[in-house]
């Protein structure tokens, strides 16, 4: 009944999402659709609604309008699916826990105890250390990392949940740019494997990596395209300006068609 | 030296008092540890002072203040548990309340009673040499539970202290094992208050994880660290204040205490003669 060669169910879809805090609202009509082998760069400033859309996503806050559904389910119930890197936060650097401590958390469920036992769990483990290049400082403590190697701690943890979406929050905001030049780099080969959804308010660095990009700034504007759109600018929003303000590398910018 | 120790040991209350010491510990170590990690220092001391108010109840109901701490205290974890999680920005605001309503209360339920009042100061300061046979029963059911229900748990325990929202995301019980830490920081704050106090109980749930913290970077290393430095200074306090005639309590904190800060300060130093050479 259903052929599957020529319709493709989305992934993740966002269907008129009005979200918020209170009285505050954040993201307003965010409609989106996100499918199998897609590695999304959403850009947009400070204060525009990335962290909010990732709450939307990820089923932690209800949105007011609208649906949200991840593999046809409710967020709450696709989430599973999704591998999250968080933000990398400071505060972990006092934190008494090694790589393998942190990645194992990876392997978490809703039931405490497991009838395979640890056995999978370790080779799990261990193939997304080797993946993510840290196998040999396993057993290091997480505090005791750089900024880059930590934000692979969290990637590889997220892999450990075996995701079909992989969902990161500004992987390099505490990264060094030769650092985060690796990290797109792994993400790009991570996308052989899992679909990639990424948010930053640093474009110059995704354009460069991501297969489509798009920019969310209270609204959400994403046509499946690889460049900035004139639309984006039109719709004067604060990202173009700040991707302006930051030098645009040719590669994000439409191509000029002389004689147009 | 030995005869010194087999007279203090040949004291019935002394015993009972070494006994309390070393369950205490074990307990604090392990909850404490917990504390520390999640941030929640504020809200244990919260915990530990509106019990005052279980003990003034009792009195004034003359029941068991043992009993009337337990419930206090866990009424009151459970209430500033709730609060912590569902209010954002007000939760210090109201944890600062409950802490100094619940001591408030104690005081008027106490001044209420009639008759002799026996020595109130002894749960706000510690009384380790009155510790009677049921509350030695009481720390060992408590230390039991304790260990059993973090063995149990210790992953989601892990999980939250790291990164909760993940945990949260892999659809782990993050509110439940968050009220469960909570209800044994309730049970923890009862039995600690025996042996060093409401008011200093704070110390003893941070100080030994913070030392252990320093040497070892695995949570369940910093429990077993955590619970052996409490031991030693429970142990060597006792036997101090036993010996100078100090109240015990305070002795126990303020070697505690000085032992954190030495090693702070040498721990330091060794690591910038480390980073200069």
């Amino acid at each position: 009944m259903h052929n599957k060669i020529d319709y493709i169910e989305p992934i993740i879809s966002l269907k008129g999402v009005w979200a918020g805090y209170d009285e505050d609202l954040i993201l307003e009509d965010v409609n989106f659709d996100m499918y199998p082998g897609d590695y999304i760069g959403l850009i947009g400033p400070n204060g525009g609604g990335k962290t909010t859309l990732i709450r939307v996503i990820l089923g932690l806050i209800k949105p007011m309008r609208g649906k949200v559904s991840v593999f046809g389910r409710s967020a709450q119930a696709g989430r599973r699916f999704i591998g999250y890197v968080p933000q990398v936060p400071s505060e972990d650097k006092d934190f008494p826990a090694s790589v393998w401590d942190v990645v194992r958390m990876g392997r978490l469920e809703s039931r405490l105890f497991k009838h395979n036992g640890n056995t999978e769990d370790d080779a799990i483990i261990e193939e997304k250390l080797r993946w993510v290049g840290l196998w040999d400082l396993r057993k290091k403590a997480v505090g005791e990392l750089s900024g880059g190697q930590r934000q692979r701690v969290h990637i590889a943890r997220a892999l450990a949940t075996e995701p079909a979406i992989l969902l990161l929050d500004e992987p390099t905001a505490s990264v060094d740019i030769e650092a985060s030049g690796n990290i797109y780099e792994l993400l790009r080969q991570l996308n052989d494997k899992v679909s990639i959804l990424l948010i930053s308010h640093d474009m110059t660095a995704i354009s460069a990596y991501v297969k489509t990009i798009g920019c969310v700034n209270r609204r959400l504007i994403y046509n499946r395209e690889k460049e900035v759109t004139a639309d984006m600018l039109a719709q004067g929003y604060e990202c173009p300006i700040d991707l302006i303000a930051h030098g645009v590398p040719h590669r994000v910018l439409p191509v000029h068609h002389h004689g147009d | 030296m030995g005869e010194f120790i087999s007279t203090m040991l040949g004291y019935g209350f002394m015993r009972n008092a070494f006994l309390a010491g070393i369950m205490v510990s074990i307990v604090c170590g392990v909850i404490g540890t917990l504390v520390v990690l999640n941030k929640i220092v504020f809200l244990s001391g919260g915990i530990a002072h509106a019990a005052y108010g279980g003990v003034g109840l009792a009195f004034y109901l003359g029941i068991d203040p043992v009993i009337g701490a337990i419930s206090f205290s866990l009424i009151s974890s459970l209430i500033m548990g709730l609060v912590q999680r569902k209010t954002r920005q007000r939760a210090d605001t109201l944890i600062g309340v409950l802490w100094a309503v619940g001591m408030a209360l104690g005081v008027i339920f106490i001044n209420l009673s009639p008759g002799y009042k026996p020595d109130l100061m002894s749960y706000l300061f510690g009384s380790i040499l009155a510790v009677s046979k049921l509350d030695i029963w009481l720390m060992f059911g408590v230390a039991i539970l304790v260990l059993i229900l973090v063995t149990v748990f210790y992953k989601w325990f892990l999980a939250i202290s790291f990164d909760e929202t993940f945990a949260r995301i892999r659809n782990i019980p993050v509110d439940l094992i968050y009220m469960l830490m909570i209800t044994l920081i309730g049970l923890t704050v009862v039995v600690a208050m025996r042996v060093v106090g409401l008011i200093m109980i704070i110390a003893l749930l941070t100080i030994p994880p913070a030392i252990a913290n320093l040497f070892s970077k695995s949570m369940w290393k910093i429990m077993l660290i955590a619970a052996f430095l409490s031991i030693l200074f429970t142990t060597t306090g006792l036997i101090l204040s036993y010996t100078l005639n100090l109240t015990s309590g305070a002795t126990i904190i303020l070697l505690a205490g000085a032992v954190y800060i030495i090693t702070f300060i040498v721990q330091s130093i060794w690591r910038k003669l480390r980073a200069t050479t």
